[in-house]
């Protein structure tokens, strides 16, 4: 592809497009695997291969530059959900530290005409998230965790995805050459 | 979580959601969009995962084609509901009709190019798609020459179409773009 000079704001898709693929995913990945943890372990590989990818455009077309803090980090993540899935989750729940918190989901795209069978009560839905985050987050040199807490299609009221910041990392040397 | 098990084996669950997917209102005006870059990785991860699965090309567009199918069974309902009032189309041009218009529209947010029936074979139409969304950061390498992952889509338009009582079979081509070929069934041009 081309590149076109600095036309950045990119084109939509209808996000039900998008729901019904990773709908077709998961299901696929729960046919093909017996374990509903690897399916888990799966959706998270896979977020972070988009993770990884994602962040390169999210810099170019945010411009945005280095954080000051971990405030700031999460201000960009909610960003980054609001510039891809139409979404601005709310932060809350800082810890003392200032080193986790949490993003509150009351609306998801990706939850759209999805109910969980009873079979699947471990599966983690969107735990593709993660993987994003923690992909997004490598390549900036920042090395973090996140999982749910609370998710709605288990009843709860919102979806809670609790991030945390456990260092930066120093040395980046690329996967596979240490 | 919890759940009880009662002598027939029958599991009861103990979780009851609030609202159940069937409380929430079918008809959502507003249309949610999402970034394209987003959709085409997902997309990108769906081809590596089914390609890693698979050891040869054919087998691989199988499996393209399937998750496909999965997603058309689950758009008929909703795009006849939203578009038709939930009448079905029972005449085989509308029913082409309705694929290249409303389903494209709905789920690609602009109609299908063309629409054309082969001139030799009356069983065999064509669906033409300048540039297809899934195909779009997708280059195919050169040993794979003939693979279009667009088989993805071809698979949605056949479970449509077996679904809504037209039984086909879909694939997708390299022509113009992307084109996909639908082959009807004897039993479907015979009852006009």
């Amino acid at each position: 592809m081309a590149r076109q000079g600095n036309k950045l704001d990119s084109k939509k898709v209808n996000s039900e497009m998008f729901t019904l693929t990773y709908g077709a995913l998961v299901s696929q990945l729960m046919k093909d695997y017996d374990n509903v943890e690897d399916v888990n372990k799966q959706l998270d590989r896979m977020g972070y291969n988009i993770g990884i990818r994602l962040i390169e455009d999210f810099l170019a077309r945010t411009q945005s530059t280095r954080c000051q803090d971990f405030k700031e980090t999460a201000e960009k993540i909610q960003l980054g959900f609001r510039i891809y899935l139409g979404i601005s989750p709310n932060i809350s729940n800082w810890s003392a530290s200032g080193d986790e918190f949490s993003l509150i989901f009351e609306t998801n795209p990706m939850l759209e005409f999805v109910e969980l069978p009873d079979n699947c009560t471990n599966l983690k839905y969107c735990n593709v998230l993660t993987g994003v985050l923690r992909g997004a987050c490598e390549m900036i040199q920042l090395d973090i965790t996140s999982k749910f807490i609370q998710d709605q299609l288990k009843g709860d009221n919102v979806t809670e995805l609790r991030v945390k910041f456990i260092k930066t990392i120093q040395d980046a040397i690329p996967a596979g050459e240490d | 979580m919890n759940s009880s098990t009662n002598t027939t084996g029958i599991t009861i669950s103990v979780i009851q959601p609030k609202t159940s997917i069937l409380d929430k209102p079918i008809n959502t005006k507003v249309k949610h969009e999402i970034s394209i870059n987003l959709y085409a990785l997902l997309f990108s991860e769906l081809v590596q995962y089914c390609q890693n699965k698979s050891s040869s090309v054919p087998e691989f567009q199988t499996k393209l084609h399937e998750v496909g199918q999965s997603i058309g069974a689950k758009l008929i309902d909703i795009n006849f509901y939203r578009e038709k009032n939930g009448k079905r189309e029972i005449k085989l041009l509308n029913m082409l009709q309705f694929i290249k218009i409303n389903l494209w529209k709905n789920i690609f947010g602009k109609e299908c190019d063309k629409l054309e029936r082969a001139n030799d074979d009356e069983r065999t139409y064509y669906l033409i798609e300048q540039d297809s969304l899934v195909n779009k950061f997708i280059s195919v390498p050169k040993d794979k020459g003939s693979l279009n992952c667009a088989i993805f889509v071809a698979g949605m338009v056949e479970a449509v179409l077996n679904n809504c009582g037209f039984k086909s079979t879909v694939t997708a081509h390299w022509h113009k773009g992307t084109t996909y070929m639908i082959q009807f069934d004897e039993q479907v041009i015979a009852r006009g």
